[in-house]
């Protein structure tokens, strides 16, 4: 996906903008693989953050692979030797590709997943080293590449929007969100966010259930 | 800069919360034939939800009362949801949404 090797090249601009070379791209794209805490990691080395404080923003940034992985548990319950690779390489866009992407005909499943992951894995780390690499050669001013991740989730929202019928989640998840921000300001606003959204939800599930009663 | 031991330590903790974060759902429910209703609908609902929060995430930190007010990012915003919605093409989107604010921030808005 040539998506994929956009967002590698920003952040392997970013990253050597902050002062780390090649190996550094190459170590974060194979090891973390999760494009938004890369984003933000590059500030956490780079500004030398606390450890604590690295724990907390990598739990707040990655908190909504827990619920990737936990939509996946059925597709992936029998895929054996390769479910560890696939439960490491749940991205924000293998699982966008893998929720709604049919598998082809006569190909097995799950050697079907284990591709399209591997194959994301290596478009960002291709992108991220050659970010990297041609981050000092590049002949213009980069300021504001770091935009091509806000314009990801922007994109995924519309995409996300256009695919569901019910649209109370993502408003939900825009709201709370704003709410928070308002009241703890940009610092402390994530977490909770992210357990206001959960509860708001849960406690929404029962009308909607009660209202998908008589489609089965 | 920081030590490069120390920022090692730091990309290790990254790549061992993400792993965690991804692995535990596996875990937790393995020998589970199914999968909890309560938790089925929360992976279908809360990543649409998620998704709305990490676009407040990355505009947190726009000021309305100083300038630019965040008018490049409201603007090259409006650019990618505008495209997504009509063409569906997420990097088209991306790669417009990125420039427009390189441009805006760079020349239009320059300090």
């Amino acid at each position: 996906m040539a998506g994929y090797i956009l967002l590698g090249i920003g952040f392997g601009i970013l990253l050597r903008d902050a002062g780390y070379g090649v190996l550094w791209a190459l170590a974060m794209c194979v090891l973390i693989y999760a494009g938004a805490l890369q984003y933000v990691g590059v500030g956490l080395i780079a500004g030398g953050a606390g450890i604590i404080n690295t724990i907390l923003i990598s739990i707040a940034v990655n908190a909504r692979h827990l619920f990737y992985s936990i939509s996946m548990i059925d597709k992936y319950r029998d895929a054996g030797r390769k479910k560890p690779y696939l439960a490491f390489a749940l991205t924000d866009e293998t699982y966008s590709l893998l929720c709604d992407g049919e598998c082809p005909d006569g190909v097995d499943k799950h050697s079907f997943f284990f591709l399209v992951s591997l194959f994301n894995q290596c478009y960002w780390v291709i992108g991220g080293v050659m970010g990297n690499l041609l981050g000092n050669v590049i002949p213009f001013d980069t300021g504001g590449i770091e935009f091509s991740m806000t314009a990801l989730f922007v994109a995924s929202f519309v995409s996300q929007w256009k695919t569901t019928k019910n649209h109370t989640p993502a408003l939900i998840g825009l709201f709370c969100s704003l709410v928070c921000l308002i009241i703890l300001g940009a610092e402390h606003f994530l977490i909770p966010a992210m357990l206001l959204i959960t509860f708001v939800l849960l406690l929404l599930r029962k009308s909607t259930d009660e209202r998908k009663e008589p489609e089965k | 800069m920081t030590s490069d031991i120390y920022s090692a330590l730091l990309v290790l903790i990254m790549a061992l919360i993400t792993v965690f974060l991804r692995v535990l759902p596996f875990i937790i429910f393995r020998n589970q034939d199914k999968t909890p209703a309560w938790v089925k609908y929360l992976g279908k609902v809360l990543p649409q939800a998620i998704i709305g929060m990490l676009v407040i995430y990355c505009l947190r930190t726009i000021s309305f009362t100083s300038v630019p007010f965040g008018i490049p990012e409201i603007i090259s915003c409006a650019v990618v949801a505008v495209l997504q919605f009509w063409k569906n093409n997420t990097v088209l989107s991306i790669v417009a949404g990125t420039v427009m604010y390189m441009i805006l921030i760079q020349l239009v808005f320059a300090a």
